[in-house]
């Protein structure tokens, strides 16, 4: 109880910096209006209060039980006559625990030319690859936020050149990486974190080059009639590391993150056959120790206007399977997830999707529940919740099986 | 041949036949638009009167042989900002429907079998927001009546796919000097009547083209109602099919 209520007092300090900012905001949309009437300048974007508050005590030293924080993404957005375009998408966010987790990032810094038969896009951006809903295999040019959210689709901005060509035979996207961007791991007073802290000052690369290594990447997709079709390459550091444990000079033990050199072919399929959405993602690596396939496939299902409500309820099952099964550290080696999408259509668009992921080899299982909706015409209310059960000693998520939390957000849209 | 598509003495026609006719003469009349880009503001009303309101702009292609392409992407709310729908609508069977999500930058392929959803929280189905193909209904010439002034006649028009439509029928006010749409009463599977759609403020562009200013859908059935205010129709602006590709879903502002 003392616990919620401290969260709470954190929420309701970033939701009142929150408001604060609001106000600066609606100052400086005005006067931007009054200065400036014919700027072609488009500014849009989101800030948000979030509290976490955590069911269990602490079980590693340092961690800070609950916590509160404060985060801001603006969207600066130009289009020239030519239909090109500039993008600058900055993110930064202030957290009242974990150092780690204050931090900021270039989501976005590009140009886009646009020709008749081409686009490039130049700079910082985001990609997103894939088809299913709970774990993104295919998905690599970004390297995960992991201190922004545990699944795995917060990324951080990537430096590319990405050339994409359509035509009536599919679309080839060719990208260069010439930067690499390590993965984000909390600190020591953050919670959802392995015993030790990851040392990501110490973080190791396979090549000399560490992260100025130029990556590639090639992906190929086409849709005939009902099937979507996508075909990748990727040849560079890899975006998931290998945890290292050893100890250091002193003596003391310490996680030590190394990215390799690999080579990964992706495939993601998806077929709409009436209400059945079926999807596959598959792949393949080397270069990470053994060379391994990995697959998650499924299918949603979707009840539209149920009982003439006008509620969609969808239902998702997937499995995921790793070819390293228990030896390696991944999340799921071989893991059903049963899902349940709730839309109430509206007009506060609220939604709401339960996940229940199941290991099929051991009793270990994770509920993961969201739910949103819109507050008025410029606030989002939102809410996430993870338990975390039975997880055997061996299972990676046995470190976090005292880290059941409640996630509360409110952001202000501009 | 188009002499014996259209028969010359009306008295040889069936109330089917005339209502296929009536609705084969509108779509003709509306051939050869090519492309064009609006801007939709839709206000969504319940029953104690509380409102919210999304603004969409939306560009259509004119497929030949095929139902329409079309694309519309959200301004607001704010927080689906850039969110977009890709649809090619054919003329039989089920559309193909993209949703992208600006967020994750995502591209999801949608199904689009069930067509009784609401698009956006509001009262207007995805069925009655889709392009209409002829072939999607069978038709049926019910009277001729005076509508608003305006001499009209009423069809009732009986969805194809009625598994999943939400509608057993539709009844459609069409002007006879314009051939436009001016009301349509929607009847649900109980066969009850479910909504009323009223068009106002019809204007000709190019010469040849009318769109309305305004669409009105009330619920009879919940009390709410969704009203529709189109802007800035600009026609023939040299939309491309390389406009309606997944690329430029993710490009969409």
């Amino acid at each position: 109880m003392r616990a919620t209520l401290a969260a709470l007092t954190l929420f309701l300090q970033s939701a009142i910096t929150l408001l604060s900012a609001v106000t600066l905001l609606s100052a400086i949309t005005l006067l931007s209006a009054v200065t400036s009437p014919a700027s072609a300048l488009e500014v849009s974007g989101y800030v948000e209060a979030e509290g976490s508050a955590f069911l269990q005590d602490p079980l590693y030293s340092g961690e800070v039980r609950d916590s509160g924080s404060f985060s801001a993404q603006p969207e600066f957005y130009h289009e020239f006559k030519d239909g090109s375009s500039l993008t600058f998408v900055p993110f930064a966010r202030v957290d009242s625990a974990d150092d780690r987790r204050s931090h900021w990032d270039i989501r976005e810094l590009n140009y886009l030319y646009l020709a008749d038969n081409y686009e490039v896009r130049a700079g910082i951006g985001k990609v997103f690859w894939g088809v299913t809903e709970f774990v993104h295999l295919v998905d690599i040019i970004n390297q995960t936020d992991f201190v922004e959210s545990i699944n795995f689709e917060e990324k951080l901005g990537q430096p590319m050149v990405n050339l994409s060509i359509p035509g009536a035979w599919g679309v080839l996207d060719l990208f260069a990486l010439p930067y690499f961007r390590e993965r984000t791991f909390p600190g020591r007073k953050g919670r959802l974190r392995f015993p030790l802290v990851v040392d990501t000052d110490k973080a190791r690369y396979e090549s000399p080059d560490k992260e100025r290594h130029v990556d590639f990447a090639v992906r190929y997709s086409k849709s005939i009639g009902d099937w979507d079709i996508g075909l990748s390459h990727f040849s560079g550091t890899g975006r998931e590391p290998t945890i290292i444990m050893e100890l250091n000079a002193r003596g003391r033990p310490v996680v030590i993150p190394y990215y390799e050199l690999i080579n990964q072919t992706g495939l993601d399929l998806q077929l709409v056959a009436g209400e059945w959405v079926w999807k596959l993602e598959a792949i393949y690596r080397s270069g990470q120790g053994e060379s391994f396939y990995s697959a998650t496939g499924g299918f949603e299902y979707t009840f539209v206007n149920v009982l003439e409500t006008g509620i969609d309820l969808g239902i998702v099952g997937e499995w995921i399977y790793d070819d390293r099964g228990e030896n390696a550290v991944v999340i799921f080696d071989n893991d059903g997830v049963l899902g349940l999408r709730l839309s109430l259509n509206d007009a506060a668009s609220t939604e709401f999707l339960a996940g229940l992921i199941q290991d099929a080899s051991s009793s270990s299982r994770a509920l993961r529940v969201e739910a949103s909706r819109r507050l008025g015409s410029s606030f989002k209310a939102s809410i996430e919740a993870w338990a975390f059960f039975d997880a055997p000693e061996e299972d990676i998520l046995y470190s976090l099986r005292d880290d059941d939390f409640v996630k509360l957000e409110l952001a202000y849209y501009y | 041949m188009s002499l014996f598509l259209f028969p010359l003495t009306a008295a040889s026609e069936t109330a089917e036949e005339k209502g296929l006719s009536i609705a084969r003469q509108a779509d003709i009349r509306d051939e050869g638009f090519s492309d064009y880009t609006s801007e939709m503001m839709m206000t969504l009303k319940n029953k104690h009167g509380q409102k919210s309101e999304r603004k969409i702009r939306l560009k259509t292609l004119e497929v030949d042989n095929d139902g329409d392409k079309s694309l519309s992407i959200f301004d607001t709310p704010r927080d689906v900002k850039g969110t977009a729908f890709l649809t090619f609508t054919h003329k039989t069977g089920d559309d193909d429907q993209w949703l992208y999500l600006p967020a994750l930058k995502r591209v999801k392929r949608i199904s689009s079998r069930n067509k009784s959803g609401s698009f956006m929280g509001s009262e207007f189905a995805y069925e009655d927001i889709a392009s209409q193909e002829i072939e999607k209904y069978t038709y049926k010439w019910i009277r001729d009546e005076k509508y608003k002034g305006q001499d009209c006649f009423v069809v009732e028009q009986y969805p194809v796919d009625k598994k999943n439509s939400g509608y057993t029928k539709q009844v459609a006010w069409i002007d006879k000097a314009e051939y436009r749409v001016e009301k349509v009463e929607y009847y649900d599977r109980k066969k009850s009547h479910l909504k009323t759609l009223t068009v106002d403020g019809y204007r000709k562009y190019l010469d040849k083209y009318w769109r309305p200013d305004e669409m009105y859908m009330v619920n009879h059935q919940n009390g709410k109602s969704t009203k529709l205010i189109w802007s800035d129709y600009k026609f023939k602006v040299g939309l491309k099919d390389s406009d309606f590709s997944k690329n430029s879903l993710k490009r969409a502002r």
